[in-house]
Parts: C-alpha cells; structure tokens; sequence
C-alpha cells in the first residue's frame, strides 16, 4: 500500500463516518429551524434507535427489516414523546432552560441505556456480510457502502421534500416564523412533532448503521456531540450546510487521526473536529454560513 | 417572624443582614456549623465537606451563568485545572497549601480567561458549544500530557497543612472548608451590591441595552469567566484534598452536568439558592446509595450500576425541575415563606 491508497482508505472512513454525522446533524438542524430547540440529546436518541432494533431482534428473534421498520416507528414515538412531555412545557422559556433540558434528557437516556444493557459493547446482530469490497485498492465492508448510499438517498430525500412537498413548505414557513405560519392555518404545534419524528427516525437509521459497524454501546451517544463542529461549520440553519459540515468534519477527523496520531497520541482524532469548532468560532462567532441576528432592544 | 419590612433608605435597601432576625439566624446556623463535626460521624462530615466543596464551585457558576448569563458546560474542566495546579504546586515545588490554594485559583483564573477570549462575541448556542470544546481540550491534556499529569494513571495529592496545622483529619478539613465557604459566600454576596456586579447582572437582562447604557460588556464578561475559574480552582484543589488522588476521570462531563443540576435545583441567579442545590444534589446520590443497599437484595443489578443509577437522576432532576420549578429550591423556599408570612390570609 503506498502513501495514496492511505490517504484514499483515509479519505473513505472519512466520507463514512461524516455521512453518519451528517444524518445526525440534519436530525439536530430540522429540529432547531422547525422548533427553534437545541438538542443535545441527538446522539442520545440515535443510541435508543440502535438498541431498540439490538433489543427487537435478539429478544424476539425477529429478521432485520421488520425491526428495522419497527424501530423507525419506535423512534417517531420518542420524538413526539419528547417533544410534547419535555420541550411543550419550556415554549418560551430562555434558551438556557432549553439547553439544559435537553442535556438533562441526554444524561438520562444515557444512563437508562446503561443500567438496562450495561456499558460492555454488544455485538449486532448485522445483516450484512462480513465479505470486503476492494475498489481502486482501497478496502471497504458492504455495511459501508449501504451507508453511504442510504445516507445519500436520504439526504435527497429530505432535500425534495423541504423544497417541493406541501408538509415541507409548512416546516420552512414556521422556521421562517411561528406566530405567521399560525396565522396562515399551519398547525404548528403537528410541525413541531413533525420535526422531532423526522429527526428521530434519521437518528435512529444513523444508529443502526452505526451499530452493524462497530457494535452497540452506551458510549456511541457521543457521537452526537459531533453534531455541534459540523454545525457550526455548516450553519445552523441550512441542511445541506448541516450535512456538508458533517462530511467535512468526518474527513478532517480521519486524516487528522490518520496523520498526527502519532506526533499528539490517540486522542487526536476526537480533538481536532472541536479545535476546527473553535477556531471557526473565533473568526465567526455565528458559524461559517450562519446568518448574523439582528436583535433589537 | 419578619413581616412588613419597611425601609427608608437606599442603603437600607441594600443591607445584607436585613434584620436583627436574620444575624440570629445566621449565628445560630454557625453555631451550629461549629458543633456539627464533634457530634456526627466520620461519613457526614466528609458528605458536609463534599457539600462545602460543591458550595463554592456552584458560586462560581452561578456568577457566570446564573448572575452574568453565559452558559458554560465546561465547568468540570475548570475545577480539574484547579485540582491540578493545586496538586502539581504542592509536588513539583514544594509550595505549602495555604499559598497553592490560591494560586491554584489564580492559574484557573487564567485558564478562564483564556477561555473568554474566543467566547466574548458568542451567545447562547454557540457559547455552549465553545465552552464545551473547551472541556474536550482539557480533558485531552490531563490525558495526554504524561510528563506533567501522569496521564489516566493519575496523581496522589500530597498531605496539606496550614500554618503548621496538618489537615490529616476529615475534621480539621472541615474547619477549613467551613472558612473558606464564609470567604466565598461573603465575596460573592458582596460582587452583587459593587458595580461589577450589578454590571453582570445587566448582561444577563439585555446584553445590547448594557451596551447602551456604557456597560464595558467586554471587560465584565471577562470579569465574570475569571472570577467564576477562580472559584473553580479553589474548589478543584479543595477536592483533591478531599480525595487525596485525582485522575482525569475525576473531571468527566458528569461533573459538569451535576453542577449545573445544582444550580438550576437551587435556583439559578441566588446565592442562597447554591447552597441548597449544593446540599440536594450531594445529598441525592447518597441517598441514591442507601437506597440501593436498602434494595440491593430485591434488584441485584443495581449493585453493579450505581453510577447509571446516580446519573439517571441527576437527568431527571434536571429535566423536572426546569418544567415543574424553574425558579428551583429558591424559588419554592420564597413561595412557601410567603405563604406562612401572610398566614392564615394568604393567597397563592
């Protein structure tokens, strides 16, 4: 393998587990543009997704798609469920309110996952083989094919349904402002729920892609908190933003733990997506393509 | 009871012993506070003086983020650097504790503003992004920089001792934490009757409006983040008195969480309020403890999960009290006074 091949298997983890964090974050972005929340607990629901689908198919020997198909319902039931129970009662409130709710809500999930499956990683029960894919010489499971090619397929999903679907128009009139939306018969409140299901049920695909990778554990929540460079590398408040941001942080990642691990040791990897966070931060404090509020006294 | 207060100055107004009622009280509290360790046992002095210590580190986040508005989620990366300066002062240089502890604060102080730097211009968000980057730094260096942190393996605090006394017992450790929480009460209780102070309280309200009216938002923020590390530090080395060793798993996100639980349970924007919340959320995992050797035979598993256990509540404490109580104890503590003060013809 020569120094390309390396920066081509580099380069593909990268777009592999960017994709992942750009599901994620389209999850994190429709709910903050439809609802205005910022939710720390993204990765959180993403780790229930996962779980729920390990749970479904090692306890009730069910195959792959039915609980694959059952754990998205199970994932739209969670996001109307936090929503309505957790996020209602806060409309309004202060966005530090909000925040915290939802990092008391990660907590939780978190610590609920691991009391009930423990915090050992647990293998999933993958249907995808286990055969390797080589292409240009550059090696590749077909687990992350499908995720790629899925996350792309959704990514243009959503891209069309924002743009052209009735429901779509509804989520971005809301986004652009609640109480006119209101006025123009959109219920706002079922856009709300709207938001949370959507960004669950996109989670919660992440997550299990996640787990036919590498296995199910608590620790795979943290995940979410990628969300954030990609975020404000993106923009908040863009989708293709969101999801470019996550790709753009995936890539970085892996060539930075590719590259540097070995002058800065491990931990390198993980740092370097918030070092990117706050260096952008430092030179725009709203995001690359964030749009600058104008707050009036 | 005090009822009817009636005040003619300003200055009345602004008097931190409102009545004679109140130095009683506080008196008889210290009182109290004094006999408390010759009376209990050795685990409720060093709950207390996990109490005393989360005391001070919830002071410092309640300027920040309760009185100054800015929201930090990196508060367990403050009081690790804390824990470390004080640790590595008193080892590398042989710096005796009454002068690490606040130099040690000093060193946080720094870290926080360095911090402020880059945070100034941002809010809300971004803010709690920035702030927690900030902590995925830290912990980065606590693990990595072997030579100076000895990495996951951790460090042994060496034994303190103040103008000759030793704090070899969880007793003299007590008194100790017992005057510095009077110090940092009485500071922070003070900041908010200076300019300064009412200066973050601005902030808090309107940061534009304080702008307007020539509030330097600049220079207080920075202000604020400082004497919020500082606080930080004193506590980061306190506790590693308390736990004589400290590893960078000491100071993991759980920790920032919990304190921010404290401050919103006790009710954010109140100096009272961190002691409450100090006292409920050091309290609560205790409990949480006993409880589960109450029902160790009934669920075997808790035994073995009583870290998930504890952090389940402290989510769930969070989540309850901002939608049922958001002013938090402080709050319910000023209702449940009302209500008696105006007994029996008081109104909700």
């Amino acid at each position: 393998m020569n120094d390309f091949h390396i920066f081509l298997q580099l380069l593909l983890s990268g777009v592999i587990s960017g994709s992942i964090y750009g599901l994620i974050a389209l999850g994190f972005v429709v709910i903050y543009k439809a609802t205005e929340v910022v939710n720390f607990a993204q990765g959180e629901i993403m780790m229930m997704g996962a779980y729920f689908c390990y749970f479904l198919i090692t306890s009730f020997h069910i195959s792959f798609l039915p609980a694959f198909i059952i754990t998205l319902l199970f994932a739209s039931i969670l996001g109307i469920l936090v929503e309505v129970v957790i996020l209602r009662p806060l409309v309004g409130e202060p966005i530090f309110s909000v925040i915290m709710v939802t990092v008391g809500l990660a907590t939780l999930l978190r610590s609920v996952v691991g009391l009930i499956w423990g915090h050992e990683n647990l293998a999933f029960p993958s249907p995808f083989p286990d055969t390797t894919i080589e292409i240009f010489g550059v090696i590749a499971t077909p687990v992350e094919i499908t995720a790629i090619i899925a996350s792309v397929g959704l990514f243009i999903m959503f891209f069309f349904f924002f743009k052209y679907s009735k429901l779509g128009l509804a989520t971005r009139a809301t986004a652009f402002d609640q109480r006119w939306s209101f006025l123009m018969g959109i219920s706002v409140r079922k856009i709300f729920s709207l938001a949370w299901i959507l960004a669950s049920v996109v989670a919660s695909i992440g997550g299990i892609f996640l787990a036919s990778m590498g296995g199910l554990d608590p620790s795979m929540s943290l995940i979410g908190l990628k969300v954030f460079p990609a975020v404000v590398l993106g923009g908040i408040e863009s989708i293709v933003g969101a999801v470019l941001g996550g790709l753009i942080i995936g890539i970085a990642e892996n060539l930075a733990g590719g590259y540097l691990s070995t002058y800065f040791g491990s931990g390198v990897k993980e740092l370097s997506a918030f070092m990117v966070l706050i260096i952008v931060l430092m030179i725009r404090p709203y995001g690359l393509f964030g749009k600058k509020e104008i707050i009036r006294v | 009871m005090p009822s009817g207060q009636y005040k003619t100055s300003y200055r009345d107004d602004l008097k931190i012993f409102q009545t004679t009622w109140i130095k009683f009280w506080l008196g008889f509290l210290l009182v109290i506070l004094t006999v408390f360790p010759f009376v209990a046992g050795p685990y409720f002095i060093y709950t207390a003086n996990l109490i005393g210590i989360a005391i001070i580190g919830v002071l410092g986040l309640n300027i920040l983020s309760g009185y100054t508005g800015q929201i930090s989620l990196g508060h367990s990366a403050f009081i690790g650097i804390g824990a470390y300066a004080a640790t590595l002062l008193s080892l590398k240089f042989g710096i005796p504790f009454w002068l690490s502890l606040p130099l040690a604060g000093f060193i946080t102080a720094l870290s926080g503003l360095i911090i402020a730097i880059p945070c100034l211009r941002l809010k809300g968000l971004y803010l709690a992004i920035a702030t927690f980057a900030f902590f995925f730094i830290v912990e980065y260096v606590f693990v990595h920089w072997d030579s100076v942190t000895n990495g996951t393996s951790g460090l042994t605090v060496p034994e303190a001792s103040v103008f000759g006394i030793a704090i070899d017992t969880d007793i003299k450790l007590y008194f100790l934490i017992l005057i510095i929480d009077i110090c940092a009460l009485s500071f922070a209780n003070n900041l908010f009757r200076t300019e300064v102070g009412r200066a973050f309280i601005a902030i808090r309200d309107n940061d534009i409006s304080a702008d307007v009216i020539g509030i330097d938002i600049t220079k207080y923020k920075i202000y604020s983040f400082m004497i919020c590390s500082f606080y930080a530090g004193v506590a980061g080395s306190l506790y590693a008195i308390t736990l004589s060793f400290i590893g960078p798993e000491h100071f993991s996100f759980l920790m920032t969480i919990e304190y921010l639980a404290m401050g919103l349970v006790g009710g954010l924007g109140t100096i009272s309020g961190s002691i409450f919340g100090a006292v409920f959320m050091t309290v609560l995992p205790e409990g949480i403890r006993l409880l589960r050797d109450v029902l160790s035979d009934d669920f075997p598993f808790f035994v073995t999960r009583l870290a998930d256990l504890q952090s389940s509540v402290y989510g769930l404490v969070i989540v309850l009290f901002l939608i049922f109580e958001p002013t938090g104890l402080f709050g319910l503590w000023i209702r449940v006074k009302n209500y008696w003060l105006a007994w029996p013809y008081s109104y909700r």
